[in-house]
Parts: structure tokens; C-alpha cells; sequence
């Protein structure tokens, strides 16, 4: 083949496959752009953290407001939404103050951040995060954020991961980093490791006291820890996202049903028998539960069809009734006033 | 050709310069660089949106991303052997490293069919299956083109082109998730266009080595390449021998990035803001510098070269041991580990050509480059359980006295002697 063809033939592959590029993106934005029959509607309008009951969620229908964090009312969730201005991976909020865990191209990297938000969500502080947020949740007082972010190595090829779980005071600012730097008892003993990681904070109401998942040498653990005196202590075993109960007699959480194998059944953990039950949710729920009310546990799982994309639903606490289906095309689900 | 080269100036400007340079750097060079600056491109869109499509997205938990990771340090080094060896055997580097180009573009658009994490792990499988495949036939095209005193050059100038690719990636994912928000199917979508792209300028700019391999053969008409004898045969050869004996040896005490990165972060207090930022700082170095660092190795000796970045790999291990409270040490860190991969990453297989006759060129790239891509996963293995016990200081110290034993082994066990000199060797 003479030079100028094989010119030629690489002028018609760029414009070629630059076309099929092209039409892929044009199309994926179009999508975003526009909402589709059948799918929940949301309407531009403010969202308030202490409007009454309300329930409140990150829209994932397509359409503009896809991302946005929306309100519905507590007694229909499948109403008319209304969409803040308020871009969300994670959200929660408790007492008019919310933490929003956006992640938006920067420059040269992707820009993940913790923003804490007043009732109105508008910014209050903003925290630079070092990586893909995960889990995010208020202490039911307003007065403690907490959130963890997926810290990865440089591409897929490194051997290696990592969860980072951040505590800050809404008020002051401050911040604490790293709660692998609280001190560990495990069985009634120090316990010392680098391979230690958290996640998923739940906050009791007293402001010091806080839930989370604790997992080194493969295994997870359910801690219980205390944010004024920076340490952490053991309390079951296989635990992860605990979501501790509005009354604090339970916790809802993932139990791992197979060893290896990425399935969940959520489970609720009486914290006085320390005795568990398995809910009648039979999917595998990858997700930190919220609770509703006392008897009640929202959580996201994956939509049919849309990959990236999950819907709510519900289901009692004490392992009966079946789970319903709460809001499509939505995650992160709070109850700011209830 | 080598002399002209060694007389003009590293920086030669002008159209003197640059027409001695267009015959250092060779087209097939030059091809193979845009292929995989193409390729980078598009693997680096996918892994710079894949945490947050699989945890965000997909609602995967860490610790299912983390078990993935585990699975592709092994494929890709295994494959990378098998690689190798295959394309030496049916003597054709170009057909070999154009199916694991290939195989790689299909993965793009599998990735959207993929909605568990079994599916994602197989899908990232077969995608670094690819990668293994192409490594050792490209880097075996790549030292045929090349002249034999210009090899560290010409890897330079790919490794370049490579890390140029990896750098532009994610830029090129973000303007696509900027214009189409949540678009990741779209993010997929053109990183499949642009590997076929990549796949497409293989097939028209690069000459397939049957040329080379059917000289190496003597033109003795054989219809096959070498078998596994004449592979295993390399290993008794004593300069292979030690090469990837040493590349294993430094390999073992390599620390992998993430955990420098996690080291430097803990040991100089670095902003959260500021980690993510650590890769591109390695790779902007390696990037200035790997060509330089190529035709330094060019003139003074691939041993010299090779060993001196391990050096300053030691130094870089030194500062964070020692972490004085300097406000530019993390960017002091960041500079010697990108310029240790500026002298290291494109100079061992320049070595390695030297070492390994044309017929057998790509066994002989697989043989070290899976010897130590073992053994830096054997370190990260080692390091985490180190760092678990004894804590990060002290792990790292373990490194860094390893990887001085270990220097000074290569630096004895490579010295040029009487039947194998290198021929750039002064």
C-alpha cells in the first residue's frame, strides 16, 4: 500500500469512528437533557431541610434535574418532585443541616468534595475529599457530618484499595481526617493494624457517640466508637453500613452472605441482645438503610435495565410484611424532619 | 547512524537536527508510540470514571473494587509470557500485539454490558489479557526498528508518547462527562472509537516484523519459529540471565505508587486535595524525561542509567524516611519517582535487546518484564503485610535496605564483561 492510501484510509477511520464518538456523546446528552415518558417528573423549585415532613432524595431519573437533590412529601413519594440547584452523589441531612458529596471533571482530576449545607442548601463549608464518595451522614442533631470516599491507586492496575472515613464538626469546622487514626480495642484488646478501614458512620443523638464498619484481616466488624475521646471498640461481626435506629435500640445493616461473594441481606442487630434478624427483603442490598420511622427502612437497589441507576424501597424492621417499592430512579434517601 | 547521533547535542534544534533525529527515531518507532498514545487515551478514560461508575454507579462496595484488583496483576503478567513466546513462534510481533490491541477495543463496549461485579471483574480480565498479550511483541517491534545504538532512545521516545496518552485520557473523559452529564455508556462508548483507532493506525504504520524474524531464521526456510527448547534455551544465555534476575531482584523492592503515595501522604501531612493530584506529577516527570533519560543511556550505558534511577528511587524512599519539614518535599518526592521511571522504564528493555537475538526478541521482553512484574506484585503483597505489622516507616525502611542489597547486586552481576558487552557500553 502506497503512503498517501494508508493516508487516506486513517483520514476515513478518524472521521469514521470521530462520527460514532460523536453520535454517542450528542445522543448521551440529549438524554440527559430530556426527561422520558413514564419516569418520575421533577419541577424546578426550593427545597427546604425544615419544611416540614418531607421526604428527600437524589433524583436519578434522566433529565435535567438527574443528580439533583429533590423533595417529595412524606405521605406521597411518588408525587411531583421539586428540584434544588443542589448537585449530589450522597446526601443526608438531619436538624437543617445537610452534607452533600458532589464529584464533578475538574481540571486534572475529578473533583470530589464534602459541601455542608444550611436548611436552605445553600454552602456553609466545603471539604476536599481524596476520593470517590461512598457513604455520608449527619448526626440527628445537626451537629456532626461524617463520610467516607473510595481512595483508589492510580488506575485499575495497582493491587490496591482503600476506604477513608471523615468526621467534621458542622459548626466549627473542624476536621477530623481519618478515623483510622482513633484508637482500636477489638475483644477487650488494643488492637493495632494497617490494614484497617472504615465506613458507613450512623451518629447517636448524645453528639459523641457514632456506629460504623470496621474491616482488617478480611474480616468486618461492627464498632462502636466515641468521636470526644477518639476511639473505637468491637462489637459484632460481620457488619458493614450500620444505620442505627431513631429510638437507638437497633441497627439495620449489610451481613455479607457468603464469604467473597458481593451479596447482602440487610439485617437488623437488636444492640441490647445483640440477636439478629434477617428482613424480608430477599436481594442483596448494597446500600447504608435509612430509617424511615421506627418500624420502617428505606434502601437503594439497582433498577432494572439502568446500570447506573437505583431505585428506593422499603420494608419493615422486624423481618415481616414485604418490601414496596418507595420512589423509582432515586437514591440517598433522608428524612430531614420526621 | 550512532555516531552522527553522539556528536549532535541531546536538544538538537534546527534542520540539521531534526533530519539526524528522523533517522535515530525510527517510523515504525514513531507508529507504535501514536498506537499506544492512542490506547492509553482510551484505557485511561475508562479507569479515570470506573471508581465512581462502579461504586456510585453500580452501588459496588470497596471492598468488591478492591477484590477485583487482585485478579489482573496475575493475568496480565502470565499472558504477557505467553505473549511473547506466541509471537515469536508464528514470527509475527505485529499480528500478536494487534490482537491484544483488539481484544482490549471490544472490552470498551462490554464494560457497558456488565452490571455485576463478576462481569465487571471478567470484562477488566479479558481487558488486561489484552494488555499482556500486546506488551512484549510491541517493545520487541519497537528494538527491531531501532538501531542498536539508539535503543534507550527509541524506548524513550515510546514511553513518552505512552504516558502522553495516559495523561490525556481522563482529561478526555471529563470533557465527555462535561458535555453529557452521567454519560458513562458515552464515556465507553469513545473510549471503544478510540482504541479502534489505535487498532487502525497498527494496521496501516507498522511494518509487521516478519522481515526481522525471517532474517534472524538465517533464511533457512523453517516454517515455524522458535518452540519452547529454544525459549527455555534463552535462560542459559548468562547476560538474559542475570537481566531478569536483577529486574526481579530491584522489582522485589520496588514499592508500588499507591502505596508511595499513601507513605508520602501520611509522612508529610499532604491535603486531601493534593493526593489525587500525586499520579499526574509521576507521569508529567516520566513523561519530560524519559526521552532524555534514553539517549543518556544511549551514551553512557544502560547499566549506569538503570541503576542510577534506582538510586533515585532510594533517594526518594531516603526523604520520606526522614521527613524533614520541608514545604516542597512531597513535589521532591513526586519529581525522583517520576524520573525514576524516566530511567528505568524504557532502559531495561533497551538493555534486554541487546541481550536476546532477533528471533527470540519478544520471549525474551516477557521473560524479564513478567519476572518483574511478579515480583513488584510479590513487594505490594509483602509491603501491605509489612506495613500491617511493623507499620509504614518501618516497612518502608525494609524497602529501602532491600532495594540498596539489591542494587548493589545489579550493579556487580551487570558489569560489562569480555563476552557480552553491551553495544553502546563505552
Amino acid at each position: 500500500m502506497t503512503r498517501s492510501r494508508r493516508l487516506l484510509m486513517l483520514l476515513l477511520a478518524v472521521l469514521l469512528l470521530g462520527g460514532a464518538g460523536t453520535a454517542v456523546v450528542l445522543r448521551a446528552a440529549a438524554r440527559a437533557e430530556q426527561a422520558r415518558q413514564g419516569d418520575p417528573v421533577a419541577v424546578p423549585g426550593s427545597v427546604a431541610l425544615d419544611g416540614g415532613d418531607r421526604l428527600v432524595f437524589v433524583n436519578g431519573a434522566p433529565g435535567p434535574h438527574r443528580g439533583a437533590v429533590v423533595s417529595v412529601p412524606g405521605g406521597e413519594p411518588r408525587a411531583e418532585r421539586t428540584a434544588s440547584g443542589l448537585t449530589c452523589r450522597r446526601f443526608h441531612a438531619a436538624a437543617g443541616t445537610g452534607v452533600c458529596l458532589s464529584s464533578a471533571p475538574g481540571a486534572l482530576a475529578q473533583d470530589n468534595r464534602a459541601v455542608i449545607v444550611d436548611s436552605g442548601l445553600r454552602p456553609v463549608r466545603s471539604f476536599p475529599l481524596a476520593g470517590t464518595p461512598s457513604r455520608a451522614r449527619v448526626s440527628p442533631s445537626g451537629r456532626f457530618a461524617a463520610w467516607t470516599v473510595f481512595v483508589s491507586g492510580e488506575s485499575y492496575s495497582s493491587a490496591f484499595f482503600s476506604t477513608r472515613t471523615a468526621i467534621a464538626d458542622t459548626r466549627t469546622g473542624a476536621l477530623e481526617p481519618d478515623l483510622e487514626k482513633f484508637s482500636v480495642t477489638m475483644d477487650g484488646r488494643p488492637y493495632s493494624a494497617a490494614d484497617v478501614n472504615f465506613w458507613g458512620v450512623t451518629f447517636s443523638g448524645d453528639d459523641d457517640t457514632f456506629y460504623a464498619t470496621l474491616a482488617t484481616a478480611g474480616q468486618t466488624h461492627l464498632v462502636k466508637g466515641s468521636i470526644s475521646r477518639r476511639s473505637v471498640t468491637t462489637l459484632a461481626k460481620n457488619v458493614e453500613c450500620p444505620s442505627l435506629s431513631p429510638d437507638e435500640t437497633r441497627i439495620a445493616y449489610k451481613k455479607r452472605v457468603q464469604r467473597g461473594a458481593s451479596l447482602w441481606r440487610e439485617h437488623v442487630l437488636d444492640l441490647r441482645t445483640l440477636r439478629e434478624q434477617p428482613l424480608a427483603e430477599k436481594r442483596s442490598v448494597d446500600d447504608q438503610a435509612l430509617w424511615l420511622d421506627d418500624r420502617t427502612l428505606a434502601y437503594g437497589i439497582p433498577a432494572d435495565g439502568a446500570a447506573d441507576t437505583t431505585d428506593l424501597w422499603t420494608v419493615r424492621a422486624d423481618g415481616s410484611g414485604e418490601p414496596r417499592l418507595l420512589a423509582p430512579a432515586a437514591s440517598s434517601p433522608t428524612r430531614p424532619v420526621s | 547512524m550512532y555516531l552522527a547521533d553522539r556528536s549532535a547535542p541531546a536538544g538538537a534544534k534546527g534542520a540539521g537536527g531534526g533530519a539526524r533525529r528522523r533517522r535515530v527515531v525510527a517510523p515504525t518507532v514513531l507508529a507504535l508510540g501514536s498506537v499506544s498514545l492512542v490506547t492509553d487515551v482510551s484505557s485511561e478514560m475508562v479507569s479515570a470514571v470506573l471508581p465512581l461508575y462502579l461504586v456510585a454507579g453500580l452501588g459496588l462496595s470497596p471492598l468488591g473494587f478492591g477484590a477485583l484488583d487482585g485478579v489482573y496483576n496475575g493475568v496480565g503478567a502470565l499472558v504477557q509470557l505467553a505473549g511473547g513466546h506466541l509471537a515469536d513462534r508464528v514470527r509475527s510481533h505485529k499480528l500478536v500485539a494487534g490482537l491484544g490491541y483488539a481484544l482490549s477495543a471490544l472490552c470498551k463496549p462490554l464494560l457497558l454490558l456488565a452490571h455485576g461485579l463478576g462481569p465487571v471483574a471478567l470484562v477488566l480480565a479479558l481487558d488486561r489479557t489484552g494488555k499482556g498479550l500486546r506488551t512484549a511483541p510491541r517493545d520487541a517491534l519497537i528494538s527491531l526498528a531501532a538501531p542498536a545504538g539508539a535503543q534507550g532512545r527509541a524506548f524513550g521516545v515510546h514511553r513518552a508518547m505512552d504516558t502522553t496518552g495516559a495523561l490525556l485520557g481522563p482529561l478526555a473523559a471529563f470533557f465527555v462527562l462535561s458535555a453529557a452529564v452521567g454519560g458513562y455508556d458515552a464515556v465507553f462508548g469513545v473510549s471503544a472509537c478510540v482504541a479502534a483507532l489505535g487498532v487502525v493506525v497498527l494496521v496501516l504504520f507498522v511494518p509487521s516484523g516478519r522481515a526481522a524474524a525471517a532474517r534472524a531464521s538465517g533464511g533457512r526456510g523453517q516454517p515455524h519459529g522458535p518452540g519452547l527448547r529454544e525459549a527455555a534455551a534463552l535462560l542459559r544465555r548468562p547476560r538474559i540471565r542475570r537481566l531478569a534476575v536483577c529486574a526481579s531482584l530491584l522489582g522485589l523492592s520496588t514499592v508500588s505508587d499507591a502505596f508511595l503515595y499513601l507513605l508520602l501522604q501520611d509522612r508529610t501531612g499532604l491535603g486531601e486535595r493534593w493526593f489525587p493530584l500525586l499520579p499526574l506529577g509521576t507521569a508529567a516527570v516520566f513523561l519530560l524525561l524519559a526521552v532524555p533519560a534514553g539517549a543518556l543511556a544511549d551514551r553512557i550505558g544502560r547499566r549506569a542509567v538503570f541503576l542510577a534511577g534506582h538510586g533515585l528511587l532510594l533517594g526518594a524512599y531516603g526523604l520520606l524516611l526522614w521527613a524533614p519539614g520541608w514545604q516542597g518535599l512531597p513535589l521532591l518526592v513526586v519529581g525522583l519517582h517520576g524520573l525514576f521511571y524516566a530511567a528505568t522504564d524504557g532502559v531495561l528493555p533497551a538493555a534486554v535487546a541487546g541481550a536476546v537475538p532477533e528471533g527470540l526478541r519478544a520471549t525474551g521482553m516477557a521473560l524479564v518484564g513478567t519476572g518483574q512484574a511478579l515480583a513488584r506484585f510479590g513487594c505490594s503483597l509483602a509491603f501491605g503485610a509489612a506495613w500491617t505489622v511493623w507499620g509504614g516507616g518501618t516497612a518502608l525502611a525494609a524497602a529501602a535496605a532491600g532495594l540498596c542489597c539489591c542494587a548493589a547486586f545489579a550493579w556487580y552481576a551487570l558489569r560489562p564483561d569480555g563476552r557480552g558487552r553491551r553495544p553502546s557500553a563505552p
